[in-house]
């Protein structure tokens, strides 16, 4: 819970990792590659105070995460989103079971999501399915440029993706958190390109897809796709540390989603541990869209910030949140939701 | 013979594909070596898992700008520090194309993949002009009015014009100044729909390029931008 001004805000961080990116589970040199790149994002848009050495990046430790999040932080939930990686790292880069084995230990805090690979086929569908059951999984995070033997990639609307998609369904995965890299295949193709969310969304009209990043750095395909698949929502992970190093761009950001997509379907991530929470829910609290921009882009409330912080989550996700933290009438509210000709 | 600067000069010709900015601009080159008719030139990205098929483009069109100059007969372009440096210097360098230098992970060419970045890049550029018109005071509706002779004179006309010319779409002087991206005029009905939409795909350009440019000063420790090493 974050306090600012009297009013009180429910956070649910839907994006936060805890890896081993250790020179020890580093596979090969993609793998220090991976976490080198990692942690320029993190050196290039943390205050420099949040900075850490490469080492403790490299891998910390519970203690951390716990105290960082929860203990001087202020979140109340926390969503892992598992990234496997065992192309690159030994035992993978944060997996299902690491998320899950902390999830055990604080229950009330933490919630781990799981992840399936179409690749994988028929093997890996049952496997999936026990994974499920195994960590009683609401949400799934994929990474569609995870590499696997010779392939660099998959896309959403491939008869395996949809396969697993159903089975997604039936077991009652709701959230579906979507991460584009930048390989696929084919490697011909744009990798960021989120239009096959766009067939998946339509064909799976009763599961939520968050995408992350919002698309990031597509957020033009992002915003035009979201437009027009009411399941589809945008996860801040990555747009939230430009609050500090170039608000007036995160400004923009901002004030595009809430125009394209509404603040019913915006919803915060830190990241972590790219970036600590903290600093990025006192920063977001007391941004407003700069002025020079607010006769195009408008301006964000408290109401609409609280949503972005903790409630839309929250409803996803089933999580109870206290009365005085919540927010009355949540009826859609982007205006632009009718299609646009793309020029 | 050829110097270091009519090189620089053939690369200032060269683009992010994905950025529309060039790669002298943004700090990617970081070494030029004239040996008589043979030059070298070192290139570099902002992280290492920057995506292959741009970052082929880059390599590809570099060696073709300068092998255009007259006096070199064989550019040697070395990308470095990056997952796919070698396949796509190896590539580059054998004259070959993006599907030989990934076989079997890619199923064809880049055209596609530049066109598209081309009209994206051509709508951002006309959302800045449409911005800079009506803040000269002309009226949303004479937008679609306007002639391409009757753009702001400026770096954004003239890469629109260039832009229009790669795609096909035509820039003669007396053609529609904006134009969707197959090349149809504009109508006065879809114009504000367009506009915010262009502004949209502007602001993600520019905040891509900013970020890659954070991205490269972080990794490569620059505490302000570098000249090229002549």
């Amino acid at each position: 819970m974050y306090e600012s001004n009297g009013r009180k805000y429910f956070v649910v961080d839907g994006h936060v990792h805890f890896w081993d990116a250790s020179p020890e589970n580093q596979a090969n040199k993609y793998g220090a590659g991976f976490i080198n790149c990692f942690y320029d994002y993190h050196r290039n848009l943390s205050p420099e105070e949040y900075v850490w050495p490469l080492e403790k990046y490299q891998k910390y430790t519970e203690e951390d995460l716990i105290h960082d999040l929860f203990e001087i932080g202020y979140v109340d939930k926390a969503i892992f989103q598992p990234t496997y990686l065992k192309d690159f790292y030994v035992n993978g880069f944060n997996t299902t079971e690491a998320n899950g084995a902390l999830v055990r230990k604080h229950p009330d805090k933490l919630i781990t999501n799981g992840a399936f690979d179409p690749r994988h086929g028929e093997e890996g569908l049952k496997a999936f399915e026990a994974l499920v059951r195994e960590w009683g999984l609401q949400g799934v995070k994929l990474y569609t440029a995870e590499w696997y033997g010779a392939s660099k990639g998959w896309k959403l609307n491939e008869y395996w993706s949809y396969r697993y998609l159903e089975k997604c369904e039936e077991l009652g995965v709701k959230n579906i958190h979507v991460h584009k890299g930048p390989t696929i295949w084919p490697l011909n193709r744009d990798a960021f390109d989120v239009h096959d969310v766009d067939h998946a969304a339509s064909h799976f009209p009763e599961l939520n897809f968050i995408v992350e990043h919002c698309g990031l750095p597509r957020l033009e395909d992002f915003c035009w796709i979201a437009t027009q698949e009411p399941n589809v929502y945008g996860g801040l992970a990555v747009v939230m540390p430009f609050i500090h190093s170039r608000p007036a761009y995160f400004g923009q950001v901002v004030g595009e989603l809430l125009y394209w997509i509404g603040e019913d379907r915006i919803t915060f991530a830190s990241d972590y541990a790219i970036w600590q929470p903290n600093w990025l829910i006192e920063k977001f609290v007391d941004f407003q869209i700069p002025e020079h921009m607010q006769s195009e882009l408008g301006t964000i409330s408290d109401d609409q910030k609280a949503k972005i912080l903790g409630l839309n989550l929250a409803r996803l996700y089933g999580l109870e949140v206290p009365p005085e933290m919540q927010v009355k009438g949540t009826e859609e509210t982007a205006i632009a939701s009718d299609p646009l000709s793309v020029p | 013979m050829t110097t270091v600067a009519e090189v620089l000069d053939a690369l200032e010709g060269v683009r992010d594909p994905e950025l529309d900015q060039t790669l002298v601009e943004l700090g990617f080159v970081t070494d030029i070596a004239v040996d008589g008719a043979a030059v070298a030139v070192r290139l570099r990205l902002p992280t290492y898992f920057c995506a292959p098929n741009f970052a082929y483009l880059m390599v590809a069109d570099a060696r073709r700008a300068v092998e255009t100059l007259g006096g070199v007969e064989m550019a040697r372009i070395a990308l470095e520090d990056h997952f796919t440096a070698e396949e796509i210097n190896d590539a580059v360098g054998r004259g070959s194309g993006f599907t030989e230098a990934f076989p079997g992970e890619a199923q064809a060419g880049l055209d596609d993949l530049r066109a598209l970045f081309q009209r994206k890049a051509l709508t951002a550029r006309q959302a800045r002009l449409c911005d800079a018109l009506l803040a000269a005071g002309c009226g949303e509706v004479d937008l679609v009015t306007l002639r391409v002779r009757e753009l702001p004179p400026g770096a954004d006309a003239d890469r629109c014009r260039q832009l229009r010319r790669e795609l096909g779409l035509g820039a003669d002087p007396d053609a529609p100044a904006f134009v969707t991206g197959d090349g149809a005029p504009l109508a006065a009905a879809e114009l504000p729909r367009f506009l915010r939409f262009a502004r949209l795909v502007a602001r993600s350009l520019e905040g891509n390029a900013g970020l890659c440019r954070g991205l490269l000063e972080t990794r490569y420790d620059l505490t302000e931008p570098e000249e090229v090493a002549e």
